[in-house]
């Protein structure tokens, strides 16, 4: 009696205590983002752990037991990064807006001048690591602390008299020369509260705070007398004249990166090329791969033909190899000057194109890649959908005397349509953001030429986005999920269209 | 056998024949020629699909083993191609395995369970799907830059925060399984269940041994899917020996360090495996992609 009694209650006890242990690792979790001012991230921790603590302990929600590890993995990693970059496409977050307002204030508040007395020093390693023997006149010889790891932001390091540690011989100066960039960053104050930093490689200098915190906010200036104000429309502290003052910190911009996409004359035209561009792309290689798979597939329905395995295994190879590789073989396939394509092209017909130099056919190549990388997918496709087909239609069409091509476009094709839609739809909608295959092939060159952005000619709208965010040398973080979100919601329309087509069931 | 046969059939057939091995011929020569190239001397080297003097230089590069050259001058490996393949084939197998594990569990319910929101959860997951990852990758590098800091092996520059982020992409995986499940009688299941088991006893112990051909497929196919991503990795990963295969491919043909022969070895070397098993497969893969899978 007692042992059947005790087995649950220790059950039970493991349950509770690993139910109390993830809600404590959640909290912690989810509290030091809060702290560092995290608040979205914060705000997700506490979704998903919040649910999750409440889904396995409810009876109500045992079925959504099940459920919830895989919908929280897509909360996590799909539907927060798309609401985020949503959000990020509202603000100027770039490479030169990278710090919240209080870390860029805290930031300029770290920064100090040189003036004052200068003081000779030495380096000196000892048990704990190097250490600054610092003379400081008539304040008596001191000695820093080890100078390891990390220095901390505005908390300066203070010093020691002389006789409390013991030093070995000073280090010689190429020592000095050597660590001078790690030595630079450290602050330490001396006994009577200056702030003094490295000056040159045998001098400590005092170093003042450059700027102070008004009571309004401003910062003021202690070396020039002058005052910076936050501007939060364009996320800069500015002096009195408008000049910004670096770094800059994120704010929220409305509507702008928005208007710059379909306003700014310059950005419009590339945005609006490379949309062309993606649409043209997505549609051709719908239908070459159609086409090519369609072809490939009615010649493998004869039951005429032998040796059908051995076709079926070879022409599904595009397929099985990773895309990753072949699209790289093809960019050195087609290689202007040792490529084998060229090389064919010169011996046949004296000719070497520039495939990636010249836009057009760039563009053709990319295709010509594409429908090599693509069709296998329809002609699996086709291969099980005419399957499916009557054969006494084709029977019935050739004792009226029809050929092949009515036997194409009057049964074979209105057939095949229906079933194929939201596959070519989902094909489209893949292509169309078919980043992979720009990014190992062309790296969306050639350039358009003249373009403030970085914008290629043969740049989808993800590669360009790509580009904006990680390639620039501005990094406009807002600009690209600005444009990513107008993708979204073409992509949104694309997913809406394939789910009414299937009719799916639930 | 159709029954009516027009007269030029055998002219036809004979057509046909031709036009498939025209065809295999096209397919075929971006595959053979980096075979070939493989085996070339040096990194320029034109000439014949097969090579006038093979050499076995790329492939002792590809396999990290220095190469002494004719004239006593060693080559080292350019790049650590089997790392990068260990990198990718660890990520791969821990991925998929986890996939299969939450998106088996997910699918169960999905098929055998009612519970409010079914429906409208299965429709949402598809539609988010089709979103792009590489239009969220600022987001997902922020996100992974600030787990790092509380969770280390969690963050940017570790192999955790790739297979962590491939946890999103299951929906298509969960509706693969959920077809099947939902294909196989629950009969048994109830019985069980009617005899005292719990809904997990009835899962674990006679629907899952029953799926094990559908579990083989989604591991494969969500093994290939993490095996061949790009843009998380690229983005997620930056130290050349925490790589992957498909980030770390592309550094052989920069322009300015042009290593054709090397990259056809490493190509051949790292490709061929996953080509095979793709193949090995794909009586069963087919028969999931026509569930809704995309690719190509």
């Amino acid at each position: 009696m007692s042992e059947s009694l005790r087995y649950p209650s220790f059950r039970k006890m493991l349950h509770w205590s690993l139910w109390l242990l993830f809600n404590a690792l959640a909290l912690y979790l989810v509290v030091a983002l809060y702290a560092q001012r995290q608040i979205a991230f914060a705000l997700l921790g506490l979704v998903v752990t919040g649910i999750a603590s409440y889904v396995f302990i409810s009876r109500r929600t045992y079925a959504h037991r099940y459920i919830y590890p895989s919908l929280a993995g897509m909360l996590t990693f799909v539907i927060f990064p798309l609401l985020y970059t949503v959000g990020i496409g509202f603000t100027n977050y770039s490479g030169t807006n990278l710090l919240s307002f209080e870390q860029a204030q805290r930031y300029l508040l770290g920064q100090t001048y040189v003036a004052g007395d200068r003081y000779p020093f030495s380096l000196h390693d000892s048990e704990d690591g190097p250490r600054l023997r610092i003379d400081l006149g008539a304040q008596g010889v001191l000695v820093s602390p080890p100078l390891e790891g990390e220095p901390v932001q505005g908390e300066p390091l203070g010093l020691q008299p002389e006789s409390e540690v013991s030093l070995g011989e000073p280090l010689p100066l190429r020592d000095v020369i050597k660590r001078r960039a790690e030595l630079e960053r450290w602050v330490l104050r001396s006994p009577e509260g200056e702030l003094l930093r490295l000056y040159g490689l045998r001098e400590m200098a005092e170093a003042r705070p450059q700027y102070r915190l008004l009571g309004n906010g401003d910062l003021l200036d202690n070396r020039s007398g002058e005052r910076l104000v936050a501007n939060h429309e364009i996320g800069f502290y500015v002096d009195a004249e408008g000049h910004k003052v670096a770094p800059g910190f994120t704010v929220y911009t409305g509507l702008s990166n928005f208007a710059r996409v379909l306003a700014d004359p310059d950005i419009r035209q590339n945005f609006l090329q490379i949309f062309a561009w993606t649409v043209a792309f997505a549609g051709l290689t719908v239908l070459f791969t159609l086409v090519v798979g369609l072809t490939l597939a009615s010649l493998l329905q004869w039951e005429l033909v032998r040796g059908k395995p051995f076709y079926r295994l070879m022409l599904i190879l595009p397929y099985a190899v990773p895309a990753f590789i072949s699209i790289l073989v093809f960019k050195g396939l087609f290689n202007q000057n040792f490529g084998e394509i060229n090389l064919l092209l010169n011996g046949l017909f004296g000719i070497r194109p520039d495939w990636f130099s010249d836009p057009t056919l760039a563009r053709c190549m990319i295709l010509i890649v594409n429908t090599w990388l693509g069709y296998p997918y329809i002609l699996l496709l086709c291969m099980g959908l005419l399957q499916a087909i009557p054969r006494d239609l084709y029977e019935a069409s050739a004792l009226d005397g029809a050929g092949p091509l009515d036997n194409l476009l009057r049964i074979t094709l209105p057939l095949l349509i229906k079933p194929l839609a939201p596959l070519l739809i989902a094909s489209f909608a893949f292509n169309f953001n078919n980043f992979v295959l720009i990014t190992l092939l062309t790296r969306g060159g050639p350039d358009i030429i003249g373009a403030t952005t970085p914008a290629g000619t043969t740049d989808l709208l993800v590669s360009y986005t790509y580009r904006i965010a990680f390639q620039d040398s501005g990094q406009n973080f807002a600009l690209a999920a600005a444009i990513a979100t107008l993708i979204f919601i073409l992509v949104g329309a694309m997913a809406w269209l394939n789910l009414k087509l299937t009719k799916v069931k639930v | 056998m159709a029954m009516v046969q027009p007269k030029s059939v055998k002219y036809r057939l004979w057509l046909t024949h031709l036009g498939l091995l025209a065809a295999i011929a096209v397919i075929l020569f971006p595959l053979l020629m980096v075979v070939s190239i493989s085996f070339r001397e040096g990194n320029f080297a034109t000439g014949s699909l097969f090579p006038d003097s093979p050499t076995l230089e790329h492939w002792s590069l590809a396999l990290g083993i220095p190469y002494t050259q004719a004239d006593g001058q060693v080559v080292n490996p350019p790049f650590p191609v089997l790392t990068w393949l260990w990198n990718s084939v660890k990520i791969a197998v821990i991925s998929s395995a986890l996939i299969l594990l939450l998106s088996t569990t997910s699918a169960y319910a999905f098929a055998r369970l009612h519970f409010t929101g079914k429906g409208t959860i299965l429709k949402g997951m598809l539609i988010f799907q089709m979103f792009p990852p590489v239009l969220s990758l600022v987001a997902i590098y922020a996100l992974f830059d600030q787990l790092g800091k509380h969770i280390g092996w969690l963050g940017v520059n570790s192999h955790g925060a790739v297979i962590v982020a491939s946890l999103g992409g299951m929906a298509l995986h969960i509706w693969t399984i959920k077809g099947y499940f939902e294909s196989i009688d629950r009969s048994l299941e109830e019985a069980a269940i009617v005899d005292g088991a719990t809904t997990w006893q009835a899962f674990f112990h006679i629907l899952l041994p029953m799926s094990v051909p559908i579990l083989a497929v989604v591991f494969i196919l969500a093994f290939i899917t993490t095996i061949t991503e790009y843009p998380m990795a690229s983005v997620l990963l930056m130290d050349v020996d925490k790589l992957t295969l498909s980030v770390g491919a592309q550094q052989y043909l920069y322009d300015q360090n042009y290593l054709w022969g090397d990259f056809a070895a490493a190509a051949v070397l790292s490709g061929l495996p996953i080509t095979l098993v793709f193949l090995y497969c794909q009586k069963w893969i087919v028969g999931g992609l026509t569930a809704g899978g995309v690719k190509g």
